[in-house]
């Protein structure tokens, strides 16, 4: 699908928790988007905000609609938890390179943190319904910091990891016991240590493993080259060369 | 119709919009977005006689009504450019403008002859005034004999139009723009990015891996329009006005302070329908005032 900008209509926007926000976006035109790909998103009404914000795709239907999971931590992505119905986004779509789909179905693991796990969902639905067996680790601070639980549920099994104990295994996601499990393939996004400490583990099992980063980045089309990460090719553009990479290509 | 071609040396542009190195790729990615061949022309990112990987992530930090960018010059090289890139670019019609960096003179030389021999890029645009690089880029951009020196050496083995990029970071733009000129600059471009810096207060450290960085963006559009209507009362050679211009009315304003064309620059990372979304607004503007040429209004100020 080629690269557009378009207006999308805001259909729905919930608060998850006071600084996280659910937001269902809908077009009669809506360009076909894969697991792991992003929007760039300009921010109304924000005159602090000078760029586009990158925002994974967290949800997908064929319908028209689309759902981002936004964490409000600055100006941009304060004044998208506060979007209104029949409010309009001006979105530069679809970017970036998505997760690679095992060629045979088998048993995936889907590891995120925070809000990292807004990629998650579109992509154990698409695993899913390849026929895949699909597990999720969530992780958090504590409880209230695991989003989306039910959603998740309805795709595959989910287990939980809260730094407090307050929900689930207490610790890191690398603590949850279905970590050592055998699987076909791993993918996680969230805080870089996080995808590090999961990669390790895939890299130590020898299971084939593939992270989605969130460096920062100003065109999101590969041209300013702000948002590079160093692989084993040189440094290369998280916008279109991922942001979803093979993490044996990373220098982690 | 109004017309709108203007020429830059030999060079002659079909519209004064151009798009800046560095905020561009090399065109292709815009594509889906807009129709290249709609342009005056558009420069491709800083290339190197050598491959270059840039500076360390963080690179960019946002401001209030612009970026900062320490990027670094990361370029393949003018082999890679001219082997890989160049096949796709050149049936275009519009003009490709390769910006050409280097570390030494000599380098800045090898570099421009080797893209000399291009049959289908008409013009080079010498960048002297990167501010994010240890050696050469802005370190000839800064004084007038530096200036002189490079612009000199290209100029030998350079025949087609030379452009020469000046920094903002000067006491005085027309001093440098005087030196680039008398050593057989066809024409002038400014400004580059001003040097700037963020500081991250929670960590204690700068945001950008280097420290400092170039600011570019709406921000430094009021510091660019001086330095263009300065620069362009300072010398004979055709002016290209860049810095911070996001819309039609901000590349009239200059053209009226004498740009006789502009670049189009970090607003392609905000919109990147906005090169083609100029010239059409340049275009509306000059049929709704009554203006059949630019040269009606060029440097009316």
């Amino acid at each position: 699908m080629s690269k557009t900008v378009a207006q999308l209509l805001v259909r729905e926007r919930t608060m998850l928790t006071p600084h996280h926000a659910l937001i269902t976006l809908f077009s009669d035109t809506m360009p076909v988007c894969s697991a792991g790909q992003f929007l760039n998103v300009l921010v109304p009404d924000s005159p602090r905000t000078f760029l586009r914000r990158p925002i994974s795709i967290h949800d997908y239907a064929p319908d028209g609609t689309l759902r981002l999971l936004v964490h409000d931590v600055g100006d941009g992505t304060h004044r998208l938890c506060r979007l209104q119905p029949d409010d309009t986004l001006d979105c530069l779509l679809p970017l970036g390179r998505p997760f690679s789909m095992p060629a045979t179905p088998g048993d995936v693991l889907l590891v995120g943190g925070g809000v990292g796990v807004a990629p998650l969902l579109f992509l154990g639905k698409e695993l899913a319904r390849s026929g895949c067996a699909v597990t999720f680790i969530l992780g958090g601070k504590t409880e209230a910091d695991i989003l989306r639980r039910e959603a998740f549920e309805q795709v595959g099994r989910v287990g939980l990891t809260t730094e407090d104990g307050s929900a689930g295994t207490r610790g890191f996601v690398t603590h949850h016991p279905a970590m050592c499990q055998p699987y076909d393939r791993i993918y996680t996004c969230g805080p870089k240590p996080m995808m590090q400490a999961v990669a390790k583990v895939a890299h130590q099992t020898g299971t084939p493993c593939e992270a989605s980063l969130e460096n920062m980045m100003a065109c999101g089309l590969g041209a300013c080259l702000c948002c590079v990460e160093k692989t084993t090719s040189g440094n290369r553009c998280a916008c279109t060369d991922g942001p979803v990479f093979d993490t044996k290509e990373l220098l982690w | 119709m109004p017309d709108l071609h203007v020429n830059i040396g030999a060079l002659r542009l079909k519209n004064p919009v151009l798009t800046a190195s560095g905020t561009f790729g090399y065109g292709t990615e815009f594509a889906p977005f807009l129709d290249l061949e709609a342009l005056g022309g558009f420069i491709v990112k800083g290339t190197t006689l050598h491959p270059r990987e840039g500076n360390d992530y963080p690179r960019m930090a946002e401001t209030p009504s612009g970026m900062l960018n320490c990027v670094g010059l990361q370029n393949k090289g003018v082999e890679h450019f001219c082997s890989e890139i160049y096949p796709t670019l050149s049936n275009l019609d519009t003009a490709v403008i390769v910006n050409v960096s280097g570390s030494t003179v000599e380098d800045y030389a090898a570099c421009a002859a080797r893209i000399a021999e291009l049959e289908h890029v008409p013009a080079i645009e010498l960048n002297i005034s990167c501010p994010n690089v240890q050696a050469g880029g802005m370190a000839f951009g800064v004084t007038a004999r530096g200036a002189a020196s490079v612009v000199a050496a290209v100029r030998k083995v350079y025949p087609k139009t030379l452009i020469v990029k000046l920094s903002p970071n000067v006491t005085d733009i027309t001093e440098i723009a005087r030196a680039a000129e008398a050593e057989g600059a066809d024409s002038l471009s400014l400004i580059n990015t001003l040097l700037g810096m963020a500081i991250d207060i929670e960590s204690r450290k700068p945001v950008l891996s280097i420290a400092t960085g170039g600011l570019s963006g709406p921000a430094v559009r009021p510091v660019a329009l001086r330095m263009v209507w300065q620069t362009a009362k300072a010398v004979k050679v055709p002016i290209i006005g860049l810095g911070g211009i996001c819309s039609a009315e901000d590349a009239i304003a200059f053209i009226m302070a004498g740009a006789t064309a502009i670049q189009i620059g970090t607003a392609n990372f905000i919109d990147p329908r906005t090169a083609a979304h100029v010239v059409q607004g340049i275009n509306e503007w000059m049929q709704s005032h009554g203006v059949n040429s630019l040269d009606e209004i060029r440097g009316c100020i």
